[in-house]
């Protein structure tokens, strides 16, 4: 038996073969497999006292909601959370791992986590990995510095904004914002805009729909509103239930006991151990 | 007999030449509203040329007739040649003397036909137009795509306007805005196409058109605010990061 190849040890790192092997296929005709995506309306501002978030709750896999009420506000830290936008496995998995090394970081060096870190753990990991990993972000947080809101993109630059909106629907959030942003807001003026920015996504962009999640970080303090609005209720609910009419006639009944067709045998020895 | 040699059809290499396959010299959105008295529309005055801001005096709303306001995005030499068309088309009317001239909804039927059968020969007019008039008093706003799509509608707009613009028509607008809300709320439009547009000029036009007839106004500039702080000190926090 010969060996064609020489046997390499496994470098460390993202391994780019398929990634040719992928082109190949979709240059013959190969349909790649769709992934489920959040196609999303996502976004953050600055206001008087911190950062508010806020995030639409629509998850669509091609054409076809997959999930109406899915969460897109990520934990990161006690003060720092993330929206995410793109491919929800992507989004997922990456604010998960980089909030575990957040914690050990905590452990570490016994002090509150800073939002650059979460910052810069997250944009090392995408310019990692090219781009592939598809994941648009919305981090914002407040730590002993002060309030911060950054823009991530999959390919691994930020920016640090005012107020960022991000996924299909960024369009026609940022639109809201342009116009009815300003500095100092307070809580109650900042969560109101968040909403009509997010209602603006869900009822201009077919990407994005049914709930607006918002949630609140101010020093010390946080607010996961959960659901904070449902302009989409369901509003036609049928009386008729999903019974049969009870005008049916019974004509015959009969009944047929069905015969065993395995004998159990009582056995004082069971399985044996 | 003689034997025609076979033709490649339509879509040969010969007959591309006069074909439109790409816009050149482009203008970006046109936005429209109706209000109390009528029809307003704002677009503003830039010629891209590619990446280019190539000319910055583009009139892209002309007047059609009496009672009827153009607006286009898209290519500029093909809403040239529009307006010749137009400009027939008014003058044929104008011949028949009879005491009657056409109005919007029957200009936006022409230009409806004009694209569709141009897009039907594989060789369209590069636009969006925006078209708005008021005759005897019926108020009319209609769009029309370079492949033909039509709709009459209380706003539109072409473009980017459609991703920045309408969310805010959509909540804002309402029926009989009076002419200083109407203005204000398509400035509050053209303001955000400039901040997030980048073939969008500081430099427009808004247009109005009444029973009384059209008047385009003078060029004029947004007033545009840059003066939050994360812009002045965006790596507050984290010296030398970006």
């Amino acid at each position: 038996m010969s060996k064609g190849m020489v046997d390499v040890p496994p470098k460390g790192g993202f391994s780019f073969d398929l990634c040719r092997r992928n082109d190949m296929l979709t240059q013959k005709g190969a349909k790649a497999p769709s992934y489920r995506k959040t196609g999303t309306t996502i976004v953050g501002l600055i206001f008087q006292d911190g950062v508010i978030l806020g995030a639409d709750t629509r998850a669509t896999e091609g054409p076809i909601v997959c999930d109406k009420n899915c969460e897109k506000i990520h934990y990161m830290a006690p003060n720092i959370y993330c929206c995410g936008a793109g491919t929800a496995a992507d989004t997922e998995a990456v604010t998960d791992m980089v909030s575990s090394q957040l914690q050990l970081h905590r452990y570490h060096t016994g002090r509150e986590s800073r939002v650059v870190t979460a910052l810069t753990l997250l944009k090392r990991h995408l310019f990692n990995y090219q781009g592939y990993v598809q994941a648009a972000l919305v981090l914002g947080g407040v730590d002993v510095t002060g309030p911060h809101l950054h823009t991530i993109y999959p390919h691994g630059s930020t920016d640090t904004l005012p107020f960022a909106t991000m996924g299909s629907g960024s369009l026609a959030a940022m639109s809201v914002f342009e116009s009815k942003y300003k500095e100092g807001l307070t809580k109650d003026e900042g969560i109101k805009l968040v909403t009509e920015a997010i209602c603006a996504g869900i009822f201009n962009d077919l990407g994005s729909g049914s709930n607006v999640d918002v949630c609140l970080i101010t020093k010390g303090h946080k607010e996961y509103l959960r659901n904070h609005m449902l302009p989409n209720p369901r509003t036609y609910v049928s009386e008729k239930s999903y019974a049969f009419p009870k005008k049916i006639e019974v004509l015959l009944t009969k009944i047929t006991p069905l015969k065993e067709k395995v004998e159990i045998i009582e056995s004082s020895d069971a399985m044996e151990e | 007999m003689e034997q025609k040699p076979f033709s490649r059809g339509l879509l040969s290499s010969e007959a591309d030449s006069q074909r439109t396959l790409y816009p050149y010299v482009t203008g970006t959105s046109v936005v429209a509203l109706k209000y109390k008295d009528g029809i307003l529309m704002a677009a503003d005055m830039g010629g891209s040329y590619g990446s280019t801001l190539r000319y910055k005096t583009v009139e892209r709303m002309k007047s059609i007739g009496k009672h009827s306001l153009l607006g286009a995005s898209g290519e500029l030499s093909d809403f040239q040649e529009i307006l010749r068309y137009l400009d027939e088309l008014i003058l044929y009317d104008n011949m028949w003397d009879d005491g009657n001239s056409l109005g919007p909804k029957e200009v936006h039927s022409y230009l409806t036909r004009v694209m569709y059968n141009r897009r039907n020969k594989f060789n369209p007019l590069w636009n969006s137009l925006v078209l708005g008039g008021v005759k005897n008093g019926q108020k009319y706003l209609g769009m029309v795509s370079m492949i033909g799509v039509n709709f009459e509608d209380d706003h539109v707009a072409t473009g980017f306007g459609n991703h920045l613009a309408r969310p805010i028509l959509r909540e804002e607008w309402h029926e009989n805005l009076s002419f200083e809300d109407g203005v204000k709320l398509l400035e509050k439009c053209m303001r955000v196409l400039l901040y997030r547009d980048r073939s969008a000029v500081n430099k427009l036009q808004i247009a109005k058109i009444t029973d009384e007839g059209v008047t385009v106004s003078q060029p004029y500039s947004l007033k545009t605010f840059w003066g939050f702080s994360a812009f002045s000190n965006p790596t507050a926090g984290a010296e030398g990061s970006w």
